[in-house]
Parts: structure tokens; C-alpha cells; sequence
């Protein structure tokens, strides 16, 4: 049960802050949000294929092969991919807003600083 | 599958754009002149294998394509049926014209445009090829990634913001799409489509909630493709902002989303989802009702031409989901044959608007009276043909699609609704293009304006013209072929809504045996 407890604290407390993150109007608050987002989907990911202690997702000799004794691969392997498509994506983030604050002079997601005193 | 002629051409319309753009890589470092002619001959033998597809779908049969050999809800397998075939050869015309219009001098304002356009075209068919949600997932992922590269070609201010905005929405999308498709895997064990369609209905009332809740995350998703109300906000600025052939190549990317409502909220979560049957019917009509308003109010009040255009995508949006949230095989297949003729002509409009404002250096493609440089007679008479087949006026095939649709909807809970908006918005339509088009062309340049401009005419470029002509001839042909055109799109409905035969087919399909027994080759050992 705690580990269940511990698991669903961490995802939500991840998605949370992540939305908190990406709703900011400065584009290194924006990343940050954006990977905190996909760290929270990947651990759901692999929370949806059942948490289990001690079982390996390769079928080996010594147990038959059913899933009372394996852990599910197939969620291993979904995490994976959205690992990789999500390590690419936030490398590519990073180059736009570091050209576009080359470009612009500003970190502000819109490209300009809004007025002192906007609060952001 | 073992009788199909060729079943191997089913992974064509993926693999062909894939070793293309590869090989685009290394041929444009090496020898950058042939770029462009194999990505042109790459695109137009898409355009071949998409209508030889068509033709094999049209008998009615659905072809399932198991990858890697392996049965169907252990692998991944793609399918052809009606609809998928009539995407396909859509985006490979809208994709023939981009890259011919591209040729006229877009493709050399930054590297790699042909290999990032090929790997566009390759995630475009492979998301309307799929039968498996991950895998759509995937091919969504290639094409964003690709379409993030196309945005930025040819980098400027105005273009990285329009990106960061894009880049930063879709990713938030993609996560959700995670969510969405691991917690259908953790209520039915599976991701095939086929499979799900199977086991979503036979859910426990204790999982209603859950699945119902991944079904509407999945719409939520997909609408931020299709670019539904409260989700369209990133589509204005970032087509108003792409190079012409990519804004209209990206004319098709919207389609991918309505594409995929069209798939699983009549496959899975349609009238036979259990739990989660027919769950986006409430939130579809709705919304798309109101899409379709914004979209003409935000045509009337464009002061770009780029700009009108991006509204008239959203507005096409707004109808085609409109069709699909009614929910009947009538309205669906009005809205497919809408389909053909919005996505044509979206297209044809950036193209349009990015040669108008080749031809005005004084003032672009901004709403206001200036001085062309010449073809002003050729570009005003494309202009008044394109804005009769985008505002849906006869003769051309939008009326008919606009007309099916009223139709249908006559038997719907909606039809009042519907036959208001969707006519009060063509009447918008209308009249945002009835101004854009005597402001742009019949209206004098201001004197001092004129006299300001060097009477430079800009070279022609017959490949733009080509381009344009392809789309042009393409929507005549929608309207001349208007009868074939309609029973095939009435059938792919018929198709749509018939899933016994979708599951049939893909979870039915047969591996093919092996030519050679690999025991044989191993020494018998198992």
C-alpha cells in the first residue's frame, strides 16, 4: 500500500508543479514545467502496468510464464520510447528559446518584456 | 492477407518518405542540387502508391498489415480501409503541390527542408495508417518534430515565438496523450485498436469513471490537432507565421486530429463502447458550433491574408467535427466529402496569399490596397475561385459538402442549430473574403504609395504556378467527380460505423508463413 501511496504523491505532486511551471510567461520556466510534466507521464506509465516487487519483465527458465510472476514489459517499453521522444523534444526546446532569446533579447515566452510592475 | 496482391504496399506511404528523408540528409550535404528533384519524384511516387491504395480499398475489404510478422494485438499492425486511402492520397497531393511550390525558392532559405518536409509526410501516414494507439502516438511525435523544423525554416523573430508557443502547447498535448493511452492500457491490458474497440465495452461498472475519463482526455488531445475552441489559440499565429508550402502542408496536420476522432470515437468509444459508448456526443456538436462562429468572426476581423486563411482552416475545423460530434453515418460521410474540398483549398489559399505578397513588396499580404507588380489579373481570378470554393458556393464541391451536411443534420437533435451557424458563418466567410478580395485587388494604390514603388516585375515562377494549378485542377475535378466522390465517402462512413469488420480484419489478419522453415536452417533445434 505505501508504495502505491508514495507513487500516486509523486506523480500528482510532479503534475502539479509542472503545470504550475508551464504556466509561467519565462520560457526556462516553461521547459522546466514542460519536463516535469513528462517525468509525471512516464512514472504513470509505468505505475499503469502494476507495481510489483522483485519480478523481472523477461520470461526466464525457472518460472512459468504467466503474469503472477513476471512484472508487465510492455509499460517498460512505452516508458522507454516517451523517454527518448521526451529527452529529444526538451533538447529542442532549449535550442529554440536560447536562439529566440538571442534573437529577441528577452526570455519572455511572447519575446518582449511586458511593462515593469506586470508582475511576471 | 496472404491473397492480397502485394501486401507489402501497405507500409509504403511509411517507409518510402522515410528512406527519402534519410537519404535527403546525405544528399544534400553532398550534392545539393539533386535534393530537390528526388524529393519532388519521392513525393509524386507517394502520390502513385496513395491512389493505388485508394483504388484497393475501394472494394470494401479492410487490410490489415501485421509489422515484424507477429499476430495482431502483440504487434503493432496498420490497416487500410476507405477512409485511411482518401487521407493518404490527400496529403499526398496537398504534399505534391507543397514541395513544387517550394521549388520556386522556399526550400533554400534554410537547410534541410526537403528531409524535415519527407519526414513530415512519413508521420502524416503513418498516423492515418495505424491500427495502435501507441504507435499513433508515435507517428504524432515524427510529425510534430518534423513540423517544429518546418516551422522554423528560415528563422526570424516573428517565427521562434510563433514556435516556442507551438512547441511548448503540443508537448503539454503529448504528455496528456501518455496519460490518456497508459490508463486505456491499465484498464483493458491492451493498445490495439482493434482490441480495445473489443474490450473497452466489456469494462466493470468500477472502471466507468476511469475510462471514461482516458476517452475524454483522448478527445482533448485530439482536438488540440484539430484545433477545436478552446484550443486553437496556437493555430493563427503559427500558420500565419510558416513559409507558404509548409502552412499549406500543414493544412493536412489539422486533419490528422479530426482523422483520429473519426477513428476511435466510432471504433472504440462509438455506440458499441459500453461504459465509455458515444462519450465526446455531448461536447462535440457544442463546441464545434462555436468553433465554427469564432472561426468566421476571426476571418472578418483578419488584417492578413495569411491570417483570414488560418481562420478558414479553423472554420473547416469547426464543420468537419461538427459532422463527426452528430454521430451518424450521414453526417460523417457529408463531412469527409467536405474534407476533401477544405483541405484543398486551405492550401490553396496560403499559396495563393504568399504569391500575392511576393507581388506587393510594399505592403505583403497585409488587407490593404498597394501596387502589384504584376498578375494581378491572374492572382485576382485565382483569388474569386478559391474564396467561391472555400466559402461553399456552388459549383464547386464545398457547396455540395455544406449542403450534405445541412441534410444530414435535418434529422439530428441540432438541425436548428446547425443550420444557423453553419450559415450565418458562411455568410461571415463570405463577406471576410468579399472585403479581403476588393481591398487586395479592386481598390487603387494609394498615389504616393505607386509612385514610391520601382517598377520592378518580379520573375514568375512557373513552378508556384504549377503548384497552384495542381491544387486548382484537383478541386475541379473534386466537383466534376462529385457523384463517385460522395458514394465513396458514404461508404467509408458506412465503414466507420460498421466496427465488427475493422476488428474482424485486424485481429483476424494471418502471419504469413515463413518461405524457408528456420528450424531447417538452425540444425533442427527448437
Amino acid at each position: 500500500m505505501s508504495l502505491e501511496l508514495l507513487l500516486a504523491t509523486m506523480i500528482g505532486a510532479l503534475t502539479a508543479a509542472g503545470l504550475w511551471l508551464l504556466l509561467r510567461a519565462r520560457t526556462f520556466d516553461v521547459m522546466l514545467g514542460l519536463t516535469l510534466l513528462s517525468y509525471a507521464a512516464n512514472l504513470f506509465i509505468f505505475a499503469m502496468g502494476r507495481l510489483r516487487v522483485n519480478a523481472a519483465p523477461i520470461i526466464g527458465r525457472a518460472l512459468a510464464p504467466t503474469l503472477a510472476d513476471y512484472a508487465d514489459p510492455l509499460p517498460q517499453a512505452l516508458v522507454l520510447t516517451a523517454i527518448v521522444i521526451s529527452f529529444a523534444m526538451t533538447a529542442l526546446v532549449l535550442a529554440i528559446a536560447l536562439r529566440a532569446h538571442a534573437e529577441t533579447g528577452s526570455d519572455h515566452v511572447d519575446g518582449v518584456e511586458p511593462p515593469v510592475g506586470d508582475g511576471s | 492477407m496472404i491473397d492480397a496482391p502485394l501486401p507489402h504496399w501497405l507500409i509504403a506511404p511509411v517507409a518510402l518518405p522515410l528512406i527519402v528523408g534519410a537519404a535527403l540528409l546525405l544528399i544534400e550535404r553532398r550534392a545539393p542540387s539533386w535534393a530537390a528533384p528526388v524529393s519532388l519524384a519521392a513525393t509524386a511516387a507517394l502520390l502513385l502508391i496513395a491512389v493505388a491504395l485508394l483504388g484497393r480499398a475501394s472494394g470494401g475489404d479492410i487490410e490489415a498489415y501485421l509489422l515484424g510478422n507477429w499476430r495482431a494485438p502483440f504487434g503493432i499492425a496498420l490497416a487500410l480501409d476507405r477512409l485511411t486511402a482518401l487521407m493518404l492520397t490527400l496529403t499526398a497531393i496537398v504534399a505534391l503541390a507543397s514541395v513544387l511550390y517550394a521549388r520556386g525558392g522556399d526550400d533554400q532559405r534554410g537547410a534541410h527542408f526537403h528531409a524535415l518536409f519527407q519526414f513530415q509526410l512519413m508521420g502524416l501516414n503513418g498516423a492515418f495508417l495505424t491500427a495502435d494507439l501507441f504507435n499513433l502516438f508515435v507517428f504524432f511525435e515524427v510529425l510534430l518534430i518534423a513540423s517544429y523544423g518546418l516551422l522554423l525554416h528560415g528563422v526570424g523573430a516573428e517565427r521562434l515565438k510563433a514556435a516556442i508557443h507551438y512547441v511548448s502547447f503540443n508537448l503539454a498535448g503529448s504528455a496528456l496523450f501518455l496519460i490518456a493511452v497508459a490508463s486505456l492500457y491499465g484498464l483493458t491490458g491492451t493498445l490495439n485498436m482493434a482490441d480495445l474497440a473489443q474490450r473497452v465495452p466489456m469494462l466493470g461498472a468500477e472502471s466507468a469513471q476511469l475510462v471514461r475519463a482516458a476517452a475524454l482526455m483522448l478527445l482533448v488531445v485530439f482536438c488540440v490537432k484539430a484545433a477545436l475552441l478552446p484550443l486553437y489559440f496556437w493555430l493563427p499565429d503559427t500558420y500565419g507565421a510558416a513559409t507558404a508550402p509548409v502552412a499549406a502542408l500543414f493544412a493536412i496536420m489539422t486533419k490528422v486530429g479530426v482523422y483520429a476522432v473519426a477513428r476511435m470515437y466510432t471504433l472504440v468509444f462509438g455506440d458499441g463502447g459500453g461504459a465509455a459508448a458515444n462519450v465526446a456526443q455531448p461536447w462535440l456538436p457544442v463546441l464545434a458550433l462555436a468553433t465554427l462562429l469564432l472561426g468566421a468572426l476571426g476571418a472578418l476581423a483578419a488584417a492578413r491574408l495569411r491570417t483570414l486563411a488560418a481562420y478558414l482552416v479553423i472554420a473547416s475545423a469547426g464543420t468537419l467535427l461538427l459532422g463527426l460530434g452528430l454521430g451518424r453515418a450521414s453526417t460523417v460521410a457529408a463531412v469527409l466529402f467536405y474534407l476533401v474540398n477544405s483541405t484543398l483549398v486551405a492550401a490553396v489559399f496560403f499559396l495563393l496569399s504568399d504569391r500575392i505578397s511576393a507581388m506587393r513588396p510594399a505592403c505583403g499580404d497585409r488587407l490593404a490596397p498597394a501596387r502589384f507588380n504584376g498578375e494581378r489579373a491572374v492572382l485576382g481570378g485565382a483569388f474569386f475561385f478559391a474564396a467561391v470554393a472555400v466559402a461553399g458556393m456552388p459549383p464547386l464541391a464545398g457547396f455540395l459538402g455544406k449542403a450534405l451536411l445541412l441534410d444530414a443534420a435535418a434529422q439530428t437533435p441540432y438541425a436548428s442549430w446547425v443550420w444557423s451557424v453553419v450559415l450565418l458563418s458562411s455568410f461571415g466567410v463570405i463577406v471576410a473574403l468579399a472585403r479581403a478580395g476588393s481591398l487586395v485587388f479592386w481598390r487603387p494604390a494609394l498615389p504616393d504609395a505607386a509612385s514610391a514603388m520601382p517598377m520592378t516585375v518580379a520573375g514568375t515562377a512557373p513552378m508556384q504556378a504549377v503548384a497552384i494549378g495542381v491544387l486548382f485542377s484537383t478541386l475541379v475535378a473534386a466537383a466534376l467527380l462529385a457523384q463517385p466522390l460522395a458514394s465513396y465517402t458514404g461508404a467509408a462512413a458506412q465503414q466507420l460505423f460498421d466496427r465488427r469488420a475493422y476488428i474482424d480484419a485486424v485481429l483476424g489478419a494471418e502471419p504469413v508463413a515463413p518461405a524457408i522453415a528456420i528450424r531447417e536452417i538452425v540444425g533442427g533445434k527448437p
